[in-house]
């Protein structure tokens, strides 16, 4: 399962969890899977959020492949000048 | 060392040819928004609050109707009800609902047969205003007796008992920060504020806008980004994006600011009110400064522990940002995670809130949020050095982030450049010059994400083997002809055989404005891509024609090539060729690519400033001025060092001289260029640079994207210099002479 | 408000055209006029991106009134370019010294008026001179090194003439 790493505050809509486990195969099922796990989640996410996946920042995509093993980064979305 | 100095094996890439705008540009014939124009035009004007904050009882346009001339008024009456959220937001922006939220926030417009006459009828529009209380200070608005300017403005993240005028919260970080204290010789503390700058381009916003009855409509527009000016006219006028039809203009100058809409959609609804006759609306320069989007103002409290041998062990933040009387728009979520993105910290915490202001919406400038972070943090990081007798750079190399840190916001740095920016800048002859009385030097570094987001690109091939490539980001600093580059290298033609066009919103799919560093980055990556199945394509019409496998064709120098002796023996077909037979082969011959483009790098720069300060007045000179930067590679290296010449001097106004002052009447106080003072040429000496390559690996040719970093570094390496020179620690920005004078005062005194 | 006839000479053509009192010279020459390569950046004389010169003299075309140039020798961007690009021009497109390319003509035309009362200012002549001309994108120091670069050209065309 994709480690889900929540920034500090966020995880008081997370039952105070700092990384949640999903089942996912791609970052908007990621982010799906979040949801139903914690609807408290729901208007973070709806508000647009950035994700690292291993690594790399991806801005704005939901078919972006998350592995069995990813370390994912929940982070704001980003603005650029 | 510059791309010049660098075997590379590229023909094109690295290369320093004329732009394909550059001809248009020095005759004056380029077209920038308010060069266009169509029969039958009108022109507009609008009606500005003069108060910071205000209820509007009445608005009575019926005398400037009554002129002559005048077409069309429009109000907020005139849009359409019923939008939500960041739509809401912007219609709200566009023309003010019941309440006027700032100085300049358009009120009304009007349409009419001349500017002159659309500025006499604007005056002729009479608004009764209920003048309300107003906050424009950062911190002020935070105060128990603040006025709450929006209620219900806190979004799901604001923790209940937090002043009515915070919008956004947020908390991150690793690491137990209290044991990191603990282990530290030095445990500093500090608060550092910066005002609100503005991008400062030199072309207004301007536009020419058409709108049918039947809800069809065209824009030519200065913009970033035309399909974010679809959407958000689309969204706000309540018609639909496939019916708006957005052509760019050439840009002058965006920095992140023209990236949104501010005055666009009031064309559109004038013009369907004036029975679809075109409208022009060009802002004024007072226009653009009060009612455009500066970026927000900040103030930031720092905590570091260092120990002697200059080992940070811990950090902590809390930023306090406004954006404006809008929520979501100040750049607290970027500013944090660009905090600490320099350093390798073990243990970090940073939380921050967005509050609200009567002051206008804010916009993206170049690295938004970051400048402010790194004044912050790389001043406190100075202060340390200067205290422990640590240099500068030797510390920065050692908690600097390299190659597999884990960042300052989570994820793992997979291959950067800040070490190699760092020894470069020890390296360079700037740092070592001696110094005499009265001068200082100040050393900082500065991060950006990048970005690559949503991207459409075509190519197609002519008759004469050249390549047409049409890319949908504007080009503000020389894009086309490092895309253009890059083409060239990629189909193996003469760069002059490649031309590429910026294209209106009908001719690609949907893409993200020019901004986060991502035009070179994103579309040049894309071209290249459609370049490829150009290539593809063409290596199939070679192999048909040669009766071989097309996989046993390949592609070099502009030519389909056998490849191998055991594909056959056939004189190389040129491009040319192939192009000039393609309609009896085929059909015409493109590639194209869409995608929401990963991969990009993030930035890292490094600057030294030499600044000597008169000791009887508080005025800085920049003595010299290095920039070290890591561009990934260098496409065009004239103007990446362009960019990062021009991001430094950004970085140095901001430093020094510009500021937006609010009055006591929430009025802004100097929305003229002579009051809101930017660089002039005799303000800066050359700008030295150097082009660090460290490729990044999710770019075909290793770019990273070069826009954004160079303005953060010099906030606070030119306070740290000013420091150097004086000894006194400006720790609110700008360094204006008064405030150094009276700094050094106060130390005389102490 | 009755209108002024105006009659000038722009880069050596003969033109006319009808005034509002309160129009500047900036205005006739964009929305009369066509020449839109004269750019408006503040519209209060502390940009440059108006520059343009007036029988020789270089100003603010948005501090002037239209009306004012009755009679008078206007030359424009548009009017740079003779046999060719003007060496300034070329050295220009040549040292990137331009990004966005908006305060391009206006700092076009106040070099060429420096270049010909000095021809070979230093870097600083060359700073104070253009001070008024602001770019915001390429923090000068392209523009000053094409200055030069034109200026060192034009002294060596102008011994290879002589
Ligand atoms: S437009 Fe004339 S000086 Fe700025
Ligand atoms: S090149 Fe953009 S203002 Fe000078």
């Amino acid at each position: 399962m994709a480690k889900v790493h929540l920034w500090a505050s966020l995880r008081r809509f997370a039952d105070g969890q700092e990384v949640v486990e999903v089942e996912a195969a791609t970052v908007g099922q990621m982010l799906d899977a979040l949801e139903r796990a914690h609807p408290g989640l729901a208007p973070a996410i709806k508000a647009g959020l950035s994700v690292a996946v291993d690594g790399e920042v991806i801005a704005n995509n939901r078919a972006a492949p998350v592995k069995p093993d990813s370390e994912v980064y929940l982070l704001q979305r980003l603005k650029g000048g | 060392m510059a791309r010049d100095d660098v075997k590379t094996g590229y023909k094109y890439v690295g290369t320093r040819p004329n732009r394909p705008d550059g001809l248009d540009k020095v005759t004056g014939r380029a077209r920038y928004g308010a060069d266009f124009s169509l029969p039958g035009m009108l022109h507009a004007a609008v009606v500005r609050s003069p108060h910071a904050h205000a209820r509007i009882v009445r608005i009575d346009a019926s005398k400037a109707l009554a002129l002559e001339g005048v077409k069309a008024v429009v109000t907020r009456a005139d849009l359409p009800t019923g939008l939500t959220g960041e739509d809401l937001n912007l219609q709200d922006n566009t023309l003010a609902g019941d309440r006027a939220l700032y100085d300049g926030h358009a009120v009304a417009a009007v349409a009419a047969t001349s500017p002159l006459l659309a500025q006499d009828a604007a005056r002729l529009i009479e608004v009764e205003y209920e003048v309300l209380p107003h906050v424009t200070d950062v911190d002020a608005a935070i105060a128990p007796d603040a006025p709450v300017i929006r209620p219900g403005v806190a979004d799901y993240s604001v923790p209940e008992g937090m002043h009515g005028n915070v919008a956004r919260y947020m908390e991150f970080g690793h690491g137990d920060v209290e044991a990191g204290f603990a282990a530290a010789d030095v445990v500093r503390e500090h608060t550092y504020r910066t005002e609100a700058t503005h991008q400062g381009y030199i072309e207004p916003h301007a536009a020419v806008g058409q709108l049918g009855e039947d809800g069809r409509g065209e824009m030519w527009v200065c913009t970033q980004g035309h399909w974010y000016i679809r959407r958000m006219c689309s969204a706000v006028l309540g018609i639909e994006a496939a019916n708006l039809r957005v052509t760019p203009s050439e840009i002058g100058g965006g920095f992140g600011g023209k990236t949104t809409i501010f005055m666009e959609p009031l064309t559109l609804a004038l013009s369907k009110k004036a029975g679809g006759r075109p409208v022009k609306l060009v802002m004024s320069r007072s226009e653009v400064l009060r009612a455009t989007g500066p970026t927000a103002s900040a103030s930031m409290d720092v905590k570091i522990g260092m120990k002697r041998d200059g080992t940070i062990t811990a950090g902590q933040v809390y930023f306090r940002m406004q954006g404006g009387a809008f929520p979501g728009m100040s750049p607290i979520g970027e500013a944090l995670p660009c905090a600490f993105a320099c350093y390798d910290i073990p243990a970090l915490k940073h939380e921050g809130i967005e509050i609200i202001t009567n002051r206008p919406k804010a916009a993206a400038y170049r690295a938004p949020g970051s400048p402010m972070a790194a004044f912050a943090v790389e001043s406190m990081i100075d202060e340390l050095c200067r205290e422990l007798g640590l240099d500068p750079i030797e510390v920065r190399l050692k908690n600097g982030a390299r190659n597999g840190s884990k960042s300052s916001y989570g994820p793992v740095y997979d291959v950067i450049g800040l070490q190699e920016t760092l020894e470069a800048a020890k390296a360079h002859p700037n740092y070592s010059i001696p110094l005499g009385p009265n001068q200082g030097r100040g050393v900082a570094s500065g991060f950006w994400f990048n970005h690559g987001g949503e991207t459409s690109v075509s190519l197609a091939i002519g008759e004469d083997g050249t390549a047409t490539v049409s890319i949908g980001t504007p080009d503000i600093g020389g894009s086309r002809a490092s895309i253009g580059l890059m083409v060239a290298e990629t189909l193996g033609i003469p760069y002059e055989d490649v031309r590429v066009n910026v294209v209106e919103t009908g001719a690609l799919g949907v893409n993200e404005p020019t901004h986060g560093s991502r035009a070179t980055f994103a579309s040049g990556k894309a071209a290249v891509i459609a370049a490829e199945a150009a290539i593809r394509e063409m290596c199939k019409r070679a192999a048909a024609e040669w009766g071989i496998d097309a996989d046993a064709v390949e592609w070099k120098d502009g030519a389909a090539h056998p490849a191998g002796p055991n594909a056959g023996k056939f004189p190389p077909m040129t491009i040319g060729e192939i192009g000039a037979k393609m309609g009896s082969t085929g059909g015409p011959i493109s590639g194209h690519h869409e995608v929401t483009a990963g991969g990009y790098g993030a930035s890292f720069g490094t600057h030294v400033v030499d600044v000597e300060v008169d000791p009887e007045t508080g005025r800085t000179t920049v003595l010299r001025y290095l920039v070290v930067q890591d561009a990934g590679t260098a496409i065009h290296p004239a103007y990446v060092e362009g960019q990062y010449q021009g991001g430094a001097a950004q970085g140095i106004g901001w430093a020094l001289n510009e500021e937006y002052i609010y009055g006591p009447d929430g009025r802004l106080q100097n929305p003229v260029f002579l009051d809101y003072r930017i660089p002039v040429a005799s303000d800066l000496p050359m700008i030295d640079t150097v082009i660090v390559e460290v490729p990044n690996p999710g770019h075909p040719y290793g770019v990273r994207g070069v826009g954004e970093t160079g303005i953060t570094p010099p906030l606070p390496a030119i306070a740290s210099a000013i420091a150097g020179a004086t000894g006194a620690r400006i720790r609110s920005l700008p360094c204006s002479p008064p405030k150094v004078l009276a700094a050094i005062k106060a130390l005389k005194k102490g | 408000m009755s209108r002024i006839h105006v009659t000038a000479t722009v880069n050596g053509d003969p033109v006319e055209f009808l005034a509002d009192p309160r129009e500047t010279l900036l205005d006739a020459l964009r929305n009369h006029l066509d020449l839109t390569g004269t750019k408006e950046g503040c519209g209060t004389g502390d940009c440059g991106a108006c520059s343009v010169t007036v029988d020789g003299t270089l100003v603010c075309s948005c501090l002037m009134l239209a009306a004012e140039a009755n009679g008078k020798r206007v030359e424009t961007i548009e009017g740079m370019a003779r046999d060719g690009l003007h060496p300034l021009q070329r050295k220009f497109i040549e040292h990137a010294a331009l990004q966005c390319g908006f305060c391009t003509p206006g700092i076009l035309v106040a070099a060429k008026a420096l270049l010909e009362r000095n021809p070979d200012p230093s870097e600083t002549e060359i700073r104070y001179w253009l001070a008024g001309n602001l770019c915001r994108c390429t923090g000068y120091d392209k523009i000053i090194r094409a200055v030069q670069d034109a200026a060192a050209e034009m002294r060596q065309d102008h011994r290879g003439a002589a």
